[in-house]
């Protein structure tokens, strides 16, 4: 079933949650909604949950208007933070619940209940503990539980609030893949809610990028991260070093360094700020050409298969640089050591722009 | 200030480090104790030796005085009206306050403690001021032959009034605390409002309810003041228990005062009971709350 979100807006009192968002969800896709806390992203995600009303605009199910839809009849499954599963239900108990409260004539009957809920048992890898109770359960079997208790009523839409928040790394990283194996049997249209750019560029089809209520970008992972459209998507996907410059006719100067910004060639001398990921910044004995600036090693950290290397350019300020771990054994860089930096590539927005 | 600088000072490795000498522990604790002995443990007894003084067949005869049992009689069907209808209101303003956001929410939740803050005499007095014979509808009512002041509606009016705040007041914080999570789950999955109250509410704050309608239970039973008011004093009529005591008192029947009075401390004994019994499941209940989160 797809989506559709026609300049929806909420307000909490004098906090705009959301203003004027558009948004396309298609069938069968899976989506994130990515940005800071206080973006509106969970907002939204429970204005199409039907679990709060817009203040303005429309949602639309496969092209129906479902604004004023109940929750009850939206046929959403909806995925908590939190798992929100009853504490007093087993597993078992928890999974059939949104079978058993179903009316009589659509319910169905203990023995086709009992072999569903196992299959969706099989689904999560829990069989064996379907009579436990959430409190007996670890954080990532609760939210697998949490998660076949949505998929139990046979959900349109599958939506999950920030599904894997509450858990640890390891966890989080093998229940993401799992989600999206999952996705691609079964193929539900889902719409997740996270602040965690990896977790969005791994899982998602289509990633929308909000702050303070708008969306900023929506695109597939690679669109978003290769051609961030605003400054504040470029700085929220990845790590990012900012240079404050000018740029004119095509040329930027950025902190000792000139470079080539062919989509301004129009400008005349307009202050500007230039982006450059943390990856893709060169380190060299010799300076290439002018776009090489000089810098001076302060610290030098592994972060696992990654080196990250502190610069400190002539004015004091700072560039963060990763390398990979083979790159650094052969540069074998000291502290205190002159070296120089070249962006290989860098992302000038004009001063219009605002993050 | 001295306590938390000592406290730091000495780490917590070893536990007896952080605690006063074993002096100064025995003699808080025995003053504690003391204390207690004192001022409940020793009339609790005075009630029962007192009941007892003329033996059990005395004991018995007391308890069977038509004018006591009509006040035992009323007792429990005030009770038997007073916690029903402040379990439903109790239940219904804290599933009010506790899930919902609106306009009035603190105004409503300071009147539902007026009733702890108002002395219960005043509390009576303002049912004789709306329903006596002087009062705002005492005419009206006269013209309807409907009796209120010193008959048994006002009697259960006053008590509904002052044990209002019990069941609420227990489940509002519990409520509070367990969040709107579940209930929202459980419209996702397509349960009515009522099955979401029934089957995910319900269970998760039944043992508050219990601890609320027991503390309501022994506060309608046990009330006085408020009571004595509105009651009139009506032998064998509009006497509530702790009324009678009263008069047997003031009759210097000291046997049967006493007597009729070890019913409610009976009551006072039993409710203690079922709340370290509710509190312990409510904690337990916590708990597994926070291990969920």
């Amino acid at each position: 079933m797809s989506i559709e979100i026609e300049g929806v807006g909420k307000n909490f009192g004098l906090f705009s949650a959301l203003s004027d968002v558009q948004l396309t969800v298609p069938s069968g896709e899976l989506v994130a909604l990515l940005g800071p806390s206080g973006s509106g992203k969970t907002t939204l995600l429970r204005i199409i949950a039907g679990l709060e009303k817009p203040d303005s605009g429309r949602i639309l199910f496969n092209g129906e208007e479902a604004t004023n839809r109940d929750v009850r009849e939206r046929h959403v499954g909806f995925v908590f933070q939190h798992y929100a599963l009853f504490r007093h239900m087993t597993v078992f108990e928890n999974i059939a619940f949104g079978l058993t409260v179903q009316p009589k004539k659509s319910r169905l009957s203990k023995g086709q209940i009992r072999d569903k809920v196992f299959t969706l048992l099989k689904l999560i890898q829990l069989e064996q503990l379907w009579d436990r109770y959430p409190a007996q359960l670890s954080g990532g079997q609760r939210q697998r539980v949490a998660l076949a208790r949505a998929l139990a009523v046979e959900p349109q839409v599958l939506l999950l609030d920030e599904p894997f928040g509450a858990l640890d790394a390891k966890v989080r990283l093998e229940l993401r893949r799992w989600l999206r194996r999952l996705h691609d049997e079964i193929h539900v249209t889902s719409v997740f809610v996270t602040h965690d750019q990896e977790e969005a560029l791994e899982v998602a089809d289509r990633i929308v990028v909000m702050n303070q209520g708008k969306i900023e970008q929506q695109g597939t992972p690679s669109e978003v991260y290769d051609r961030p459209a605003t400054p504040f998507v470029f700085d929220f996907l990845g790590n990012v070093n900012l240079f404050q410059g000018r740029v004119h006719e095509g040329m930027a100067q950025m902190g000792g360094m000139q470079l080539s910004s062919p989509e301004h060639s129009g400008t005349n001398n307009v202050p500007a700020v230039g982006y450059v990921r943390s990856h893709d910044i060169e380190i060299e004995r010799v300076p290439l050409d002018a776009s090489s600036v000089q810098a001076e090693v302060r610290y030098i950290l592994s972060v696992g298969p990654l080196v990250r290397i502190d610069l400190a350019l002539s004015g004091g300020e700072g560039i963060e640089v990763d390398l990979s771990r083979d790159v650094a054994d052969k540069l074998d860089l000291q502290v205190g050591e002159k070296v120089f930096a070249r962006p290989r590539k860098m992302r000038v927005f004009t001063d219009d722009y605002q993050i | 200030m001295h306590v938390a600088k000592g406290f730091h000072k000495n780490g917590g490795k070893d536990g007896s480090r952080v605690s006063e000498p074993a002096a100064v522990r025995f003699l808080l604790i025995s003053a504690a104790l003391a204390f207690l002995a004192l001022f409940l443990l020793l009339p609790l007894t005075a009630v029962f030796v007192e009941a007892f003084a003329k033996g059990w067949e005395a004991y018995l005869a007391a308890l069977h005085e038509p004018d006591t049992l009509s006040a035992i009689w009323l007792t429990l069907i005030t009770a038997a009206i007073c916690v029903p209808a402040n379990l439903f209101f109790g239940i219904v303003a804290a599933w009010a306050i506790a899930k919902f956001s609106f306009r009035g929410k603190s105004l409503l939740i300071t009147l539902i403690d007026l009733p702890f803050s108002v002395s219960p005499v005043v509390s009576g007095l303002i049912y004789v001021l709306i329903f006596g014979l002087q009062g705002w509808l005492g005419p009206w009512l006269q013209a309807h032959d409907i009796k209120i002041i010193f008959a048994v509606p006002g009697i259960v009016l006053a008590t509904i009034f002052v044990t209002f705040p019990f069941v609420a007041r227990e489940l509002i914080p519990l409520m509070e605390s367990q969040g709107r999570d579940e209930e929202e789950a459980a419209l996702t999955l397509g349960a009515s409002g009522l099955q979401t109250f029934f089957r995910v509410t319900f269970p998760n704050i039944k043992w508050g309810v219990l601890y609320g309608v027991i503390l309501c239970n022994a506060r309608a039973m046990g009330e006085f003041g408020a009571v004595s008011v509105v009651s009139g004093h009506v032998r064998g009529s509009t006497n509530t228990i702790p009324l009678q005591v009263e008069i047997l008192y003031n009759e210097y029947s000291y046997a049967a005062a006493f007597a009729v009075a070890s019913l409610l401390a009976l009551l006072a004994l039993v409710t203690l009971a079922i709340k370290t019994v509710a509190e312990w499941k409510i904690q337990q209940g916590m708990s597994i709350n926070e291990g969920e989160r």
